[in-house]
């Protein structure tokens, strides 16, 4: 059922080089393509034939969820809603990601909407990689949307890659947090040629105490265009921090919007934001320790987005 | 053995241009340890950068091993055997130390190798091996990093411009036994540094003292180091520095 393309784009943006341990559910071209399910976790199908819910119940400890996504045929376009529902005092990882190979003259777009609600003194790890490949003049277009909400003491941890290949991409994540409840986002993204990426944030922290990291690093090449626009709320006494850090190169723009609104004395928020090339001495000091100038440059960009 | 030949470098301000290092020759034997000392704007960093190649000379030839590398760039020299410790060591966000170290090498070495450099510039390895050369580093740890990616090289000819810059007392204590041990146990290639410290200067075998762009006094400790602070280029500076001509 999973070609060998297929299984390619699995090992760019879930690690899968075979089926994996635990829950699972991986989409290819629109359809089911495999699915396991696990005495915690359970994967159903919504009625309408839209995306899948998948239910975690409380005290699910050390176990793994899957839900790849692959196109590999052009002209797909397709729009999914993923629901996720965790209980309370889990401590799960949920590995998403999309890969599509576009060979053909059509447009292929996946726009994943996520949104998860997290229980009590949970912890999440959610890894999301996108990845582009195919040398066809249609347009490798994805949209994810993400919506969290998190409840008291939970914490989730949110890794979004988007390194190679993907035309088009407008994220929008919000987040809302109760008390006590962390999140962290490391977003890391590269473009190139002419495509542009559009990153949005919101988070609101709603309740005592509530904490917020959001890193942002990308490198933008060539003409390509970027906007990391993020905003945190501080509605009562909590903290939140956002960095993002560009590399700008070759004709490539970036805009970096940071916001942020403090509705509460006791609100703590900061934000840096940093634009700039790769700086000369670093390439001369590589090129020092023997490596080329492309070489060189090649090397501070994969440290950077690390 | 690196030798220049009448080189020059100059600098275009504006409608003026200004001559930093003037019709400079110099041989610098295999196996040495040889410090260039000399008031500050006297052209040593410049002349140690037309060394790695990272300025190219107006004029004048340079020799490696008595091949012509005047117009080899900074990546060849590296790869001929030259190697270069900055004075303003470089930070990278997102490459360890030990990535670095690996980089220097040329090959991937393990914690255990990579230790051993670190070891001897004194750094306690394994708290450093996978910081990353970031903001987070002190100025000192910082350039004994650098010190050791210029170990790391192996090279026949390292290069370190004023090595003892912007570390704190403490530091140069260690920076200073650095230097002694590379005396010792390096016999191969020669080591060329830039420096304005005693001790590191009382541990040259040659002594090259340059001022205003030119080679003031050249020869063994012994005999250069008890003149340098009655060299002339150096009172006329500190006329200069006294008078606020430079700061």
């Amino acid at each position: 059922m999973i070609d060998q393309i297929q299984q390619r784009l699995l090992e760019e943006v879930a690690g899968l080089h075979e089926v994996p341990e635990g829950a699972y559910n991986i989409r290819a071209n629109g359809q089911l393509a495999q699915r396991n399910t696990t005495a915690n976790i359970d994967i159903i199908s919504k009625e309408n034939g839209t995306g899948i819910d998948v239910r975690i119940k409380s005290g699910t400890k050390n176990e793994s969820v899957h839900i790849p996504v692959v196109l590999s045929a052009s002209g797909l376009k397709e729009v999914v809603y993923n629901d996720f529902y965790i209980g309370d005092d889990c401590d799960v990882t949920i590995v998403a990601g999309c890969g599509i190979d576009n060979c053909g003259v059509q447009d292929s777009e996946h726009d994943g909407i996520h949104r998860f609600f997290v229980g009590k003194n949970s912890k999440i790890k959610y890894v999301e990689k996108h990845y582009g490949s195919g040398d066809g003049q249609g347009k490798r277009i994805l949209n994810p949307g993400t919506e969290v909400t998190l409840d008291e003491g939970s914490l989730m941890e949110m890794e979004m890659v988007q390194i190679k290949g993907v035309d088009s991409t407008e994220r929008k994540t919000t987040a809302d947090l109760a008390a006590g409840a962390k999140l962290l986002v490391r977003e890391r993204l590269m473009t190139h040629g002419n495509q542009s990426a559009v990153s949005i944030y919101e988070v609101n922290l709603n309740g005592e105490k509530a904490n917020t990291d959001v890193i942002s690093r990308s490198v933008a090449k060539d003409n390509s265009f970027q906007k990391f626009d993020a905003k945190i709320t501080g509605n009562t006494m909590c903290s939140g921090h956002m960095e993002c850090d560009a590399i700008i190169m070759g004709d490539a723009k970036i805009l970096a919007v940071p916001q942020l609104e403090a509705n509460h004395i006791d609100a703590a928020l900061i934000h840096e934001a940093a634009i700039g090339k790769i700086a000369g001495d670093q390439i001369v000091k590589l090129m020092t320790l023997g490596l080329t100038e492309a070489e060189a440059e090649e090397q501070i960009i994969n440290g950077f987005l690390k | 053995m690196l030798e220049l030949e009448n080189i020059s470098f100059e600098v275009s301000e504006e409608d003026d241009s200004k001559e930093i290092v003037k019709d400079m020759s110099l041989k610098l034997e295999d196996g040495k340890f040889i410090v260039i000392t000399g008031p500050n704007g006297g052209g040593k960093s410049t002349l140690a950068k037309v060394i790695a190649g990272i300025h190219k000379p107006t004029s004048g030839k340079i020799y490696f091993e008595g091949e012509d590398i005047t117009q080899k760039s900074v990546t060849e020299r590296a790869k001929l055997g030259i190697a270069y410790g900055f004075q303003q060591p470089v930070r990278f966000k997102g490459i360890t130390v030990r990535d670095l170290i690996c980089l220097a090498a040329g090959k991937k070495l393990s914690v255990a190798e990579s230790c051993e450099y670190l070891a001897e510039v004194g750094l306690c390895a394994k708290d450093y091996i996978d910081r990353e050369v970031n903001a987070s580093l002190s100025g000192g740890e910082l350039k004994r990093v650098e010190i050791a990616t210029v170990l790391a090289r192996g090279s026949k000819l390292s290069v370190f411009d004023e090595p003892e810059a912007g570390i704190d007392l403490w530091s140069f204590q260690n920076l200073i036994k650095v230097f002694e041990n590379m005396r010792k146990t390096n016999r191969q290639g020669s080591i060329l540094v830039i420096s304005h410290q005693e001790r590191i200067l009382n541990i040259a075998d040659e002594i090259v003292v340059i001022a205003d762009g030119e080679i003031v006094k050249q020869g063994g400790k012994e005999e250069v180091l008890p003149t340098l602070v009655s060299t002339e280029a150096m009172a006329s500076k500190c006329n200069k520095y006294n008078m606020g001509g430079e700061s």
